[in-house]
């Protein structure tokens, strides 16, 4: 097993707002413990509003008003070493996080400045990191970055809205490719592109994991993408992890209810026969489900699922389950 | 047979500035289909491929540079310039449910004035009683979704309150512009299954633009495949997505991630690096990418061949149906 490069400890991240003079907490990130390894593809997965982008910006320490940081830690691994990420100044986080951490956010293709070239972009990214670099040598390593990564050299003369949503999307991830950073958080960079250009953006992120023998952590609710390159999964349910396991055990041997409703609602080619979505809607994280937060919608429910949250065990080696159907929690019942 | 709407060889000429210089692309390319009564017809093919330019001039909103719409027996051209497309029974849903609504208007406005505008109740409580009655088809009620914005629902709760609001004038034909492409595969089941729904129940047809194929074999009769401009390949959904016979359908095709970490993609592809460039190829315009590219796909336009009851436009078959090269 590789070692650990990432970890939290019992995190809660709630956004704490305030509403007409009445405080209503929305608790995105609720109680999660991960540990992300060198050299792995680590994939999020769950329904719309389930906390994947809170947890990212928890994990890449973007964690700013209304959200806040309310229990539990985020340890950074630095040369071996954990660094508590909320012990840090934020001019050291700041440092931390462009050389150890690059994160393309949710619909960050659409974030690319639309007056500069793309080079002006690459290189205003440079100097932001590297200092004494001259003009030029800025564009060439620019240059010879993207060519590294398969993309035409000759984009970095346009604007961004001269190019398709995929190249906008290829040339974002390369640009966080570029100081290779230990880990790269990636928030649903496939979603809304059409299944070509997902394949490639897909290759892409191969190329880059397979170069820098990096870290990528993806958030993508699409599961056909996690089957196809994550090496673990994580499924997110309600603010909480509720299944991890390597992609195998996940796919092939699922054992959470939730996971298990995540992967048979897909349509199959060669299958017309009516497919049913998960029955209801996900809960208000505000006005979370007592208990297991996933009882109002589960098929299996039974007495103490609506009275107490099981906790995510461990079943066998890398996979872990939070239901009380599983793992002898409570007795096994069909 | 009965035919709803029928699209007949239109094709649509922008003009646009490049980074190399102004070029004129073809956008939709002699592009013709039909849908029937009470079904559902996918458009599918990448982004930019023509899709929403041939919705727009279904819509009106565009107009075409040439060919014709024929809808309920009626040709476009009698009533050219005219916004007909609400009275004849059109109505449209778009990608952004969030973009469809103003963020500062309480969303049930909308409502309220469509059914003023087309006068479909007489008094408030009957106007209640239809927003009602159509919330209730898409699995929501007047109750959970008076008084709220945009911003207060879920976006998959908003994509169905878009779909809410275009059956309010129970339209004969839903145009949806990628209705699931920004919402996770739980919402967009629940969305192909309402399409489904109401297709059976009130004999709507849907022509469903997506470039989720797992969805449009699911919920459709016919496909028509679409690829920069051109419709390539166009027939049953089980012929056209279960053995694809034009070599960009069958890209597609494998390009589908399967929720199957056993069935990883292994062979690598190749995108275009701009759209215009191919948009601009004198051949085929799969040309670039084509795995069995030949010399005369690099000089002629192929043109429709039907092979097996599916067209394809593709030089492989040519008079004789060729079998493709592995
Ligand atoms: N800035 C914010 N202020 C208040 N609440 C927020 C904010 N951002 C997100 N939320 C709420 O936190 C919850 C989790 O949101 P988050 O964006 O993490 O979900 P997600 O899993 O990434 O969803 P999606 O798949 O739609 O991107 C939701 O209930 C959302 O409404
Ligand atoms: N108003 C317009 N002016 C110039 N070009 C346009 C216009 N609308 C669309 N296009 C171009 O036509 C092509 C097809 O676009 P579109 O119909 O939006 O594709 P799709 O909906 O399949 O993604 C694209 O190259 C696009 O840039
Ligand atoms: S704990 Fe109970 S309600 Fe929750 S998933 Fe398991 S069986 Fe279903
Ligand atoms: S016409 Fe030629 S280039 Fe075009 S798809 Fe067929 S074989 Fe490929
Ligand atoms: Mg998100
Ligand atoms: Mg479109």
């Amino acid at each position: 097993m590789n070692e650990t490069i990432l970890r939290t400890e019992g995190l809660k991240t709630f956004y704490i707002l305030d509403v007409f003079g009445t405080q209503k907490v929305v608790k995105a990130v609720n109680n999660i413990n991960l540990d992300i390894r060198t050299n792995e593809v680590y994939g999020i997965a769950g329904e719309s509003g389930c906390g994947k982008t809170t947890l990212l910006k928890a994990l890449a320490a973007a964690i700013e008003p209304p959200l806040r940081l309310v229990d539990g830690y985020i340890f950074y691994y630095v040369d071996g070493k954990p660094v508590d990420v909320s012990t840090l100044s934020p001019e050291a986080k700041r440092k931390l996080r462009l050389d150890y951490i690059a994160y393309v956010p949710q619909g960050s293709m659409s974030a690319l400045n639309p007056v500069i070239k793309l080079k002006e972009t690459y290189r205003d990214f440079i100097e932001s990191h590297v200092s004494g670099k001259t003009k030029e040598e800025t564009v060439a390593m620019a240059e010879q970055h993207i060519t590294e990564l398969g993309l035409p050299p000759k984009i970095l003369e346009a604007y961004p809205h001269q190019l398709s949503g995929g190249m906008r999307q290829r040339v974002t991830i390369a640009l966080a490719a570029l100081m290779k950073p230990a880990i790269i958080i990636a928030d649903e960079p496939t979603t809304a592109l059409d299944v070509v250009v997902q394949r490639g953006v897909v290759q892409l992120l191969m190329d880059i994991q397979k170069k820098l023998k990096n870290t990528i952590i993806l958030v993508t609710h699409d599961m056909g993408v996690q089957a196809n390159i994550a090496d673990r999964v994580g499924i997110m349910y309600a603010g909480k992890i509720v299944e991890e396991s390597t992609t195998e055990k996940i796919y092939g041997d699922p054992q959470h209810p939730y996971t298990k409703f995540l992967i048979n609602s897909l349509p199959q080619f060669g299958d017309k026969s009516p497919r049913q979505s998960v029955p209801g809607s996900p809960p208000s994280l505000i006005d979370l489900p007592s208990g297991c937060a996933f009882h109002p919608r589960c098929p299996h429910a039974m007495g103490i699922c609506a009275e107490q949250t099981p906790e995510l065990i461990t079943l066998d080696t890398d996979h872990k389950v939070a239901c009380w159907l599983v793992g002898g929690q409570h007795g096994k019942t069909a | 047979m009965e035919k709803l709407l029928e699209v007949k060889n239109l094709t649509k000429v922008f003009t646009m500035g490049s980074i190399l210089s102004r070029v004129r692309l073809t956008a939709a390319e002699d592009v013709s289909f039909y849908i029937k009564p009470g079904e559902i017809f996918t458009l599918a093919g990448e982004s930019g491929c023509g899709k929403t330019t041939t919705a727009k001039i279904i819509l009106g909103f565009e107009e075409p540079t040439s060919g014709t719409i024929v809808h309920n027996g009626k040709d476009r051209a009698e009533t050219k310039g005219k916004k007909v497309w609400q009275e004849e029974g059109i109505q449209a849903i778009f990608q952004d449910p969030f973009g469809t609504f103003n963020p500062l208007r309480v969303v049930d406005r909308y409502f309220f004035e469509t059914v003023q505008g087309f006068k479909l109740a007489a008094t408030k409580r009957e106007a209640i009683e239809l927003i009602d009655e159509t919330l209730r088809l898409v699995g929501l009620t007047y109750e959970e979704f008076a008084g709220k914005y945009p911003s207060e629902f879920s976006g998959g709760q908003l994509q169905r309150v878009s779909i809410a609001r275009a059956l309010l004038t129970k339209p004969n034909l839903l145009i949806a512009d990628e209705p699931v492409s920004m919402v996770d595969a739980s919402l967009r089941m629940s969305i192909v299954n309402l399409f489904k729904r109401l297709k059976e129940e009130t004999n709507l047809s849907v022509l469903y633009i997506t470039h989720d194929l797992a969805t449009a074999y699911y919920v459709s009769e016919r496909i028509a495949i679409m690829f920069r401009g051109n419709i390539v390949e166009i027939g049953p959904v089980e012929k056209v997505l279960m053995e694809p016979k034009h070599p960009y359908s069958q890209l597609l095709r494998e390009s589908i991630p399967e929720a199957d970490p056993t069935k990883r993609w292994s062979k690598r592809i190749v995108l275009a690096e701009t759209e215009e460039e191919e948009y601009l190829r004198v051949g085929c315009k799969f040309a670039g990418r084509c795995p069995h590219v030949m010399e005369i796909c690099k000089t002629q336009p192929p043109k429709d061949i039907d092979v097996d009851g599916v067209l394809v436009k593709c030089f492989l078959y040519n008079g004789t149906p060729a079998t493709p090269h592995e």
